[in-house]
């Protein structure tokens, strides 16, 4: 029995390595993505945008209406948080555009001069709302914060997560954080407010609107109040050393369009 | 699930290609690692030298720093603005940032040390008098390495190889800053997992979930196996 199992692990797992080296020697096989865009590199035109990972579903929409009005052009996504992409254009990395979820990481590729001024616009804006778990009638405004017997409420940790940033500061303008402070319960990111929420370990959470309508397991009871903390913006931008800077100055432009604004504003972002 | 989302070629495109690139990534990145890991560990094993101390903290500092700093260690030492950079991309036409390769130099680097103490500590293991007897014999030291050290030391090279490809699969920190997550091109499971969830995409997350629990299991298992 023992050694059976053993024989079907080894078995399985050859195949696997197998399977995955020959891919590697298979010349072209044309339904792999990766040989798509090898292919592609010699007749068709690449570029590659580095966005943050909250604007992603929006932008695989925008991506096909765009291809398919520009069958030359590939569209080619590299999603993740907007200091890592930060950091790997200032090293240089082959971006032609930006699309940052946190102004202070996009500005520092301003000042470099990585990104011109000129090139880049405050595309979007995103709102703050209070969440709690569904059918969960503990809390339902921001008033309750400081009256309700609650033993928790999530936001993300100020240091490193915008969305907490934002919280932090209009929970101390409303004049409640040193009241619920000890309730505060920190995440690593915005998502993990969400998980805490969606679970029910937690009876609150803030985190930006967006974030909040991809849950089906959580309810939106109030908006922030835009005037407590400062506003939060998603700005887009052409990389200076571009390959295609006409292409992308052309996907820059479309991005603006009203029919592709539309489209963000359908995932809950706000037009600037 | 419905049939039709199974038989979606789009979903299908969207669910494979991660999996074909960790496994082509875990699978380089797994051959390089160990060679480079049994040769170095071989030689490294009974030699004694100034410095071996610090060669050797060096050579484990991917297990102890976190991934992500070993990604940043990578787009500068591989980025626009060093030599290195520069050189690869005068060669390559193209910086390899962004690229699988990219990846597989990331994976790399973080599996090597598993593989190299694995080895290490099998060598060790191999009586010097065993070895001493076949050159008495008339072996090379070449014949000494493949005939007699590496049959010897079998066991623990080959937990150090699984180990080693089944980290490489795994692979998360320093493979999103290096190689990017581009879809179809450089996004394996754990960088997909990630991206997934991170959008509220619950059912490609767990999917992708069950099929590198599913490779790691048996990895794993032949490990324990050969170890028993």
């Amino acid at each position: 029995m023992k050694k059976g199992l053993y024989i079907s692990g080894l078995l399985i797992l050859s195949i696997f390595l197998l399977a995955a080296c020959s891919s590697v020697n298979k010349a072209q096989a044309p339904d792999t993505p990766y040989q798509e865009a090898t292919q592609s590199k010699s007749n068709k035109i690449v570029l590659t945008i580095s966005a943050a990972a909250s604007l992603k579903d929006a932008l695989e929409v925008i991506q096909k209406q765009y291809e398919q009005e520009h069958p030359e052009v590939t569209l080619r996504f590299n999603f993740g948080a907007s200091g890592s992409l930060q950091q790997q254009i200032t090293q240089g990395a082959p971006v032609d555009l930006f699309f940052s979820a946190a102004e202070d990481k996009f500005d520092l590729l301003v000042v470099e001069g990585t990104i011109l001024v000129e090139d880049s616009i405050d595309l979007l804006s995103n709102e703050l709302v209070l969440i709690v778990p569904k059918k969960s009638d503990i809390i339902s405004s921001s008033t309750d914060l400081s009256t309700a017997s609650y033993d928790h409420i999530a936001i993300g940790t100020p240091e490193t997560v915008p969305a907490g940033k934002y919280a932090k500061a209009a929970l101390e303008r409303m004049g409640i954080w040193s009241i619920i402070e000890s309730k505060i319960v920190f995440a690593k990111d915005v998502r993990q407010v969400l998980s805490y929420v969606e679970t029910g370990n937690v009876e609150a959470g803030i985190v930006y609107k967006t974030d909040a309508l991809i849950s089906d397991k959580v309810e939106i009871t109030q908006a922030v109040d835009k005037s407590m903390h400062e506003p939060i913006i998603y700005p887009v931008g052409i990389v200076k050393s571009s390959k295609y800077y006409d292409q992308a100055k052309d996907f820059y432009h479309y991005l603006q369009l009203e029919n592709t604004l539309k489209v963000f504003d359908e995932y809950g972002f706000n037009i600037r | 699930m419905n049939m039709d989302l199974i038989l979606d070629k789009d979903f299908v495109d969207a669910f494979f290609s991660p999996i074909w690139i960790s496994l082509k990534v875990a699978c380089i990145a797994g051959i390089v690692v160990i060679i480079i890991g049994t040769l170095s560990g071989k030689i490294l094993a009974r030699k004694t030298f100034k410095g071996k101390v610090i060669l050797e903290t060096f050579l484990m500092l991917p297990m102890v720093l976190p991934p992500t700093v070993i990604g940043f260690f990578l787009i500068v030492i591989f980025g626009k603005n060093s030599f290195i950079g520069q050189a690869i991309e005068w060669l390559f036409k193209q910086p390899i940032i962004f690229t699988w390769w990219a990846a597989v130099i990331a994976s790399i680097i973080v599996a090597f040390p598993l593989m190299y103490q694995s080895a290490k500590s099998g060598f060790l293991g191999v009586s010097l008098d065993v070895e001493e007897a076949a050159r008495v014999d008339g072996a090379n030291e070449r014949h000494v390495f493949l005939f007699i050290s590496i049959p010897l030391a079998k066991k623990a090279l080959i937990s150090g190889s699984i180990l080693s490809i089944a980290r490489a699969l795994g692979e998360f920190g320093a493979t999103l800053m290096f190689a990017g997550n581009i879809p179809g091109v450089t996004q394996t499971i754990p960088t997909a997992i990630y991206i997934a969830i991170d959008s509220g995409h619950m059912q490609m997350a767990w999917l992708w979930v069950i099929s590198i629990v599913i490779i790691s299991f048996f990895m794993l298992y032949l490990v324990r196996h050969k170890q028993e």
